[in-house]
C-alpha cells in the first residue's frame, strides 16, 4: 500500500525506476518502412518528447535496386528503361538527363521537331507529376476530395504518354537523338484541346484547398527553410524556389529549346510547405503556357537524327534497305560506341535537379553512370526541418518535399 | 555546340583561373565536353573546397560520386560536383583514393555531404575522415561488401527469402539456376580479348619482328 502511495506522489522507486517517474523520457517511433503517408518505404526512426519532434533519422534504401550497377553491364539503349523506374511518377524527365548526356559525349544534333516534342512531353511528366504530389500532399494533411479531383488530370495525362509511346508510365520514348517515334497529328490536337480544358478543373480542385483554413493551419509556418538552408543542404527544384531563389535548371542552363520558352519562374516568400506547395500550383500553369507554345511553334519535320550510327532506321525502311538492315541488327545487338570522357548533366525534373554523371571508356556500355537524386539531399534535411514540429506535421514536410523512393534509393 | 545538353556560363578562362588560385593543391586540370574538372590532392581537399564556397562561389555541393578504377594504383575516384548559383557555372572536383586511406570530410562545409559521404563509402568502400555518422545507407541491414565495386559481381552473394519452417526472412548463398549471361557485344575487331582461331600465327610472326605482321 506504502509503494501505491507514493507512486500516487510521484516518488520514483530507486529499484524500478520506471515507476512513478518524474520525468517524462523521449520515447522513439518508427514512421513507415510501411506508412501511407511515408510515400513509398521510407522508415523514419523519430525521437519525440510528447508529440514533439526531437530528431529524425531517415532510413532509406530499402528500395535499393542496384540500378548505377545493372545500367554498367547494359548498352546505352539497354539501360534507358532503367530510368523510367527511379522515378516512376515523372519517367520521362529521368529519361532527359540520361539521353542529353549520351548526346553530349556523342555530340549529335536532335532534329528541332524532336526537340520540341521532348519538351513538350517533359512538361506533360511536370503536369502529371505535379498531380500526383498535390493531391498526395492535400491527402496528407486531411482533404479528400482534390486529390480525387486530380487525379483524373493525371489519368489524362497518362493516357498522352499511352498514346505517344503505347506504355502508360514507363514509357522509354525518349531515345539518344531524338524520340523513338512521331506521335499522330490528332494527339497534338487532343493535347491542346485538353490544355483549354484542364486549367479551370485544376483552378476548381485548387480553390478548394489554397485558401482553405485547415490546409494553412497545416502548413503555413510548418519547416520553414532559409536560403541560406537550401543552398547549404543541397536543395533544388521547388524546394530551393519555395524557399525564395528563383532558380529553374530551365531558365539558367536551357537544353533543347527551352531558351525559346516564355515562362516564368514562381519562388515562395517564406520557405516553408504552403510555399513548396502554391510553388507547385503555379508550376501547373506554367507547363501548360510552355506546352501551349511547343504546340504553336512545333515544326515538321524528322523526330530523330537522322545519324545510322547512334539512331536505328525505321522498320519499313528496314524491310527495303540492306544497309538499314545492318545499321538494325548492329544497333540492337552491339549498341552504339560513345568516345571516353565524363559528363555531367543535369536537366530539371517536377522534384529537382536530376543529374547523371556519365563515364564511359569508349565501349558500348557506360562505365560508371551516377545518377544524382532530388530526393537525398532534401530527406537529408529531414531532421532540421522537423525538429520541434508536432508529429502530423512530419506528413505535411514529407509531403511537400515531393520524395519518390524509386529515385532516392535507386 | 550542336548538341541539347545544357548550356551554362563559358568556361573561358575559369579553368586557368582557379587552377592559379588554387595554387599546388590542383594536380590535374582537365577541360572536355565543356566541363572543367581538377584532380587535388587528398589532403588539402576541405581547404580547396573551402575555397571554392567562399572566394570564387561554388555555393552548392550537387554530387558525391564514387568510381572504382581497379587497375590504378589509387583504384577509386571520388568526384565532388560543384554549383554556382551566382555565376550558374558547374566544376567537378576529384580526388583519388584506396581502400584503405581516408578522404578528409566536408560535411563541415556543405551539411548535404554527409548522405552523400555515407552512399560513397556503402557502394565503395571508401573511408571518410571526420564524417561522424559514417553508416551503410543504401544497402540492407548487416550487409557486407561494397557492391558498385568492379570486382563485386552483379548477381551478389547472398539471396533473401521467407522462409516458412523458419518463419522469418533467411539469408542463402546465391543459387542461379542457369548460368550468369555476360554477353560479349563487342565485335571481334575491336573487343575480342580472347585468343580468336589463328592468333597464335600473328602473334608469332611479330615476335619475330615481321613488319607485316604486326601491322596487320
Amino acid at each position: 500500500m506504502a509503494d501505491y502511495l507514493d507512486e500516487m506522489d510521484g516518488i520514483a522507486d530507486e529499484a524500478d525506476p520506471t515507476v512513478g517517474d518524474l520525468e517524462i523520457q523521449n520515447y522513439t517511433i518508427n514512421f513507415g518502412p510501411q506508412h501511407p503517408a511515408a510515400h513509398g518505404v521510407l522508415r523514419l526512426v523519430m525521437e519525440l518528447d510528447g508529440e514533439v519532434v526531437e530528431r529524425v533519422d531517415p532510413h532509406v534504401g530499402l528500395l535499393h535496386r542496384g540500378t548505377e550497377k545493372l545500367i554498367e553491364h547494359k548498352t546505352y539503349l539497354q539501360a534507358l528503361p532503367y530510368f523510367d523506374r527511379l522515378d516512376y511518377c515523372s519517367p520521362l524527365a529521368m529519361e532527359y538527363s540520361y539521353v542529353l548526356a549520351i548526346e553530349k559525349l556523342l555530340d549529335i544534333e536532335v532534329p528541332l521537331r524532336g526537340q520540341y516534342l521532348r519538351v513538350l512531353f517533359a512538361e506533360l511528366t511536370r503536369i502529371c507529376n505535379h498531380m500526383l504530389n498535390i493531391g498526395a500532399h492535400v491527402m496528407d494533411v486531411g482533404a479528400m476530395t482534390p486529390n480525387i479531383w486530380v487525379f483524373e488530370i493525371r489519368e489524362q495525362c497518362l493516357a498522352f504518354f499511352e498514346r505517344a509511346s503505347g506504355a502508360r508510365m514507363h514509357s522509354a520514348w525518349f531515345r539518344p537523338g531524338g524520340v523513338h517515334q512521331d506521335v499522330p497529328l490528332k494527339l497534338l490536337t487532343d493535347m491542346a484541346d485538353w490544355l483549354d480544358e484542364f486549367p479551370s478543373f485544376f483552378e476548381d480542385a485548387m480553390s478548394l484547398v489554397i485558401d482553405n483554413r485547415i490546409f494553412k493551419q497545416r502548413n503555413v509556418d510548418i519547416a520553414t527553410v532559409s536560403k541560406d538552408d537550401a543552398v547549404r543542404w543541397g536543395f533544388s527544384g521547388p524546394m530551393i524556389r519555395g524557399s525564395g531563389i528563383a532558380w529553374d535548371l530551365r531558365k539558367s542552363q536551357p537544353y533543347d529549346v527551352y531558351d525559346r520558352m516564355e515562362f516564368d519562374v514562381p519562388v515562395g516568400t517564406r520557405g516553408d510547405c504552403y510555399d513548396r506547395f502554391m510553388v507547385r500550383v503555379e508550376e501547373v500553369r506554367q507547363s501548360a503556357r510552355i506546352m501551349r507554345q511547343c504546340l504553336n511553334e512545333m515544326p515538321d519535320g524528322p523526330v530523330a537524327s537522322s545519324d545510322r550510327k547512334v539512331v536505328p532506321p525505321k522498320r519499313g525502311e528496314m524491310k527495303q534497305s540492306m544497309e538499314a538492315l545492318i545499321h538494325h541488327f548492329k544497333l540492337y545487338t552491339e549498341g552504339f560506341h560513345v568516345p571516353a570522357g565524363e559528363v555531367y548533366v543535369a536537366t530539371e525534373s517536377p522534384k529537382g535537379e536530376f543529374g547523371v554523371y556519365l563515364v564511359s571508356d569508349g565501349s558500348n556500355k557506360p562505365y560508371r553512370c551516377k545518377i544524382r537524386p532530388t530526393a537525398f539531399s532534401h530527406l537529408q534535411a529531414m531532421d532540421f526541418m522537423t525538429k520541434g514540429h508536432m508529429l502530423p506535421d512530419a506528413t505535411a514536410i514529407l509531403g511537400a518535399m515531393d520524395v519518390v523512393f524509386g529515385e532516392c534509393d535507386r | 555546340m550542336a548538341n541539347g545538353a545544357p548550356t551554362m556560363s563559358s568556361n573561358e578562362g575559369v579553368a586557368a583561373t582557379l587552377a592559379k588560385s588554387l595554387g599546388a593543391a590542383v594536380l590535374d586540370t582537365v577541360e572536355a565536353y565543356d566541363e572543367i574538372s581538377f584532380t587535388v590532392d587528398r589532403k588539402k581537399l576541405p581547404d580547396v573546397m573551402e575555397k571554392l564556397r567562399t572566394k570564387h562561389e561554388y555555393q552548392q555541393l550537387v554530387e558525391i560520386a564514387g568510381v572504382d578504377y581497379p587497375d590504378r594504383p589509387e583504384r577509386f575516384e571520388v568526384c565532388y560536383h560543384l554549383l554556382s548559383l551566382t555565376k550558374n557555372h558547374r566544376i567537378r572536383v576529384k580526388v583519388t583514393t584506396d581502400e584503405d586511406t581516408p578522404v578528409p570530410t566536408v560535411t563541415h562545409i556543405w551539411e548535404v555531404a554527409g548522405w552523400l559521404e555515407r552512399e560513397v563509402f556503402d557502394l565503395y568502400g571508401v573511408l571518410f575522415d571526420g564524417n561522424t555518422d559514417l553508416r551503410r545507407i543504401l544497402t540492407d541491414y548487416g550487409f557486407q561488401g561494397h557492391p558498385f565495386r568492379k570486382d563485386f559481381p552483379l548477381t551478389g552473394y547472398v539471396e533473401m527469402r521467407y522462409s516458412e519452417e523458419a518463419k522469418r526472412v533467411v539469408y542463402e548463398p546465391v543459387k542461379l539456376a542457369q548460368d550468369f549471361r555476360s554477353f560479349d557485344f563487342m565485335s571481334p575487331w575491336e573487343g575480342a580479348d580472347y585468343i580468336l582461331p589463328g592468333d597464335e600465327k600473328s602473334d608469332e610472326k611479330s615476335e619475330d619482328g615481321d613488319d607485316k605482321g604486326a601491322k596487320e
